[in-house]
């Protein structure tokens, strides 16, 4: 087995080298993505998705006209992370902010970025709103079922039973209702235009989270109207585990009460 | 040649003529004929007009428009306006120029609908969180309401500041002549704004500053730029105030009533002036103390219960008597109910 493994690694090794005798260059950073420390935690998600959301403003080389608006929660240092120019909006804000910057600018590309507090607590009508105007604008909504920053205390779309700063019996259903879900809330709006659920907990999921983050950015630029791309998400500290653990726990559970799949697609 | 408008449409067509790019508002009386106004002449304009769906979505669609340099504007009235001070703080902190409207009500809550003046407190202290200030603009007819609108935001950008119009119900209803004697102005050029990272480096809006002593930092680059705009905007308006021994100080809707009380006072041979700040803040202190080191007399005439006053009182820093008289709760105080007091100042018997 060992023995198999070296003989792979050593393939791999001279492909490598070749490759750098070769000049070519096979990965490297975005270049919407700059090269700072980020403050979030090990093994958080947020690495994951700025990556591909970055990666996605390269490749459809809008980097030069984006305008982001980041939220109030732990992305609030977005600005910092992201080379392209980027907006602070108040708590839950965000799609109101980015309705002002797009309306005014149709030709800037604009997309907000904001967690599950900020879209479906405190902005959860900001929220419905623009989704209902159709603005052409796209959503990155991070649902990693706590408020991350503050220190996880139950977010809207915390599990029935789950254990947070302020649920430290579990969530319970009677007393602080269910999950919302919202994809499925706004999937029943004449307005929106693509909403897709996708996850970071594996590979194959990223690839796929790529792929619809892509998908939104591009409904955006051909005029569509609004999109808004979920993305499952892991939140290790305040979960209280590992980062692998947490990348187990969104397999097993969280994509049982959020199911993965494209909610609508009106492109 | 003049015409005859509400104060509210001769606000709308001030901001207009002055490269209004957006509005966004959410309907609360006395002010909805500005969002009905604006909402067919935008279109015609081809700029952009939308009802929000709360007071607080309008502000933050200002404060979207307001980072990528585009003059932007919503319009509330008491209660609305209290809706939209968080944001109102986050524009001061990210120093963002634009222009809000409150064209108050009586209060306290849901209070009534007729003109108020109690909202003074929460525009010139600062009525979100956080050490801020806003410049503060009182029109007191129609023409004002044109004219300021109209200088608003070469005010706000020249400073990066939120500025603030107070009017009242009063103002904005009311038909009077105005002559719409401005003319289109070419757009100021900011090196701050968001539109693009092309060909220069990015660039972020933003009031959060947690690294240990920015914060202190970015607060102290305010208060400078605040201190520049008490040296410089200061306004206020003179009437009969040369010779007079007692200086009334109204603003806004009152100081129209003053005036009439003023006329009745000269007619029973009592000198009587007034002092009308125009600009709420910066507060016109200065010309107040000068005032009161010449010995005059002060009152203070509010369409509240006193407010106002307190800056007064600070102004004249206890060299001189101030006295008050107002009327809360959406009433009107007569020209008889102040020369009242004015006599009573004057006879040394109140």
């Amino acid at each position: 087995m060992l023995l198999q493994n070296m003989k792979y690694l050593k393939k791999y090794f001279i492909f490598i080298i070749i490759l750098i005798k070769m000049k070519k260059i096979i990965l490297s950073r975005p270049k919407s993505l700059n090269n700072v420390v980020f403050s979030y935690c090990p093994g958080c998600g947020h690495g994951i998705i700025h990556r591909l959301v970055s990666e996605c403003i390269d490749e459809l080389s809008i980097r030069e006209k984006t305008i982001a608006v980041t939220p109030v929660g732990c992305a609030v240092f977005g600005y910092d992370y992201f080379n392209f120019d980027v907006t602070e909006a108040p708590h839950g804000r965000p799609p109101a902010v980015a309705t002002g910057i797009k309306r005014t600018n149709p030709d800037k590309f604009v997309f907000t970025y904001q967690g599950d507090g900020d879209i479906s607590a405190i902005g959860i009508a900001e929220t419905i709103h623009a989704a209902n105007r159709s603005e052409n604008i796209s959503i990155i909504f991070v649902n990693n079922t706590v408020y991350g920053m503050t220190g996880g205390q139950m977010a809207p779309t915390t599990l029935a039973g789950q254990i947070t700063a302020t649920t430290p019996f579990g969530r319970n259903l009677k007393n602080e209702g269910f999950p919302i879900k919202l994809c499925e809330l706004l999937s029943v709006l004449d307005g929106t235009v693509y909403l897709e659920r996708v996850a970071i907990h594996n590979p194959k999921n990223i690839i796929n989270a790529k792929k619809a983050i892509k998908r939104a950015f591009q409904c955006q630029i051909d005029q569509k109207g609004f999109s808004l791309i979920e993305i499952v998400s892991n939140c290790p500290v305040n979960w209280n585990m590992s980062p692998v653990d947490s990348m187990k726990w969104i397999e097993d559970k969280l994509i049982k009460t959020f199911p993965l799949k494209i909610f609508k697609d009106k492109i | 040649m003049k015409k005859l408008v509400k104060g509210n449409i001769a606000l709308c067509e001030g901001a207009i003529i002055s490269g209004l790019s957006s509005y966004f508002g959410y309907p609360i009386t006395p002010q909805n004929e500005i969002s009905s106004y604006l909402s067919r002449k935008m279109f015609e304009l081809k700029k952009v007009f939308i009802q929000a769906e709360s007071e607080i979505a309008a502000i933050n669609m200002v404060l979207g428009a307001a980072v990528t340099g585009m003059r932007s504007m919503t319009s509330s009235s008491s209660p609305g306006i209290s809706l939209k001070q968080e944001a109102i703080s986050y524009m001061a902190g990210m120093e963002l120029p634009a222009l809000i409207v409150n064209v108050q009500r009586g209060g306290p809550g849901l209070g009534n609908i007729s003109g108020s003046q109690s909202d003074y407190f929460q525009a010139v202290k600062g009525g979100g969180h956080g050490d801020y200030k806003m410049i503060v603009l009182s029109p007191n007819s129609a023409q004002e309401m044109y004219e300021f609108a109209y200088d608003s935001f070469d005010l706000a950008e020249k400073y990066r500041i939120p500025v603030m119009i107070l009017t009242d119900g009063m103002i904005g209803q009311m038909i009077e002549p105005v002559s719409f004697n401005k003319t289109k102005k070419p757009k100021n050029k900011q090196n701050w704004i968001l539109n693009g990272a092309k060909n220069r480096k990015p660039r972020s809006i933003k009031s959060l500053f947690v690294k240990e002593g920015f914060l202190e930092r970015h607060n102290i680059k305010l208060q400078k730029k605040y201190k520049k705009i008490f040296k410089n905007e200061v306004k206020y308006e003179l009437y009969l105030a040369e010779d007079a021994n007692i200086i009334v100080i109204a603003y806004g809707i009152a100081s129209r009533v003053v005036k009439s009380a003023i006329k009745l006072s000269r007619i029973n041979n009592i000198k009587v002036g007034l002092l009308r700040p125009i600009t709420l803040w910066p507060f016109p202190s200065k010309a107040i103390y000068s005032f009161a080191k010449t010995n005059k007399k002060f009152l203070t005439v509010e369409l509240n219960y006193g407010q106002m006053i307190e800056d007064v009182k600070l102004a004249v820093n206890g060299i001189t008597h101030v006295e008050f008289i107002g009327r809360g709760g959406g009433g009107v105080i007569t020209e008889y109910e102040i020369f009242k007091k004015i006599f009573h100042i004057h006879n040394n018997s109140y």
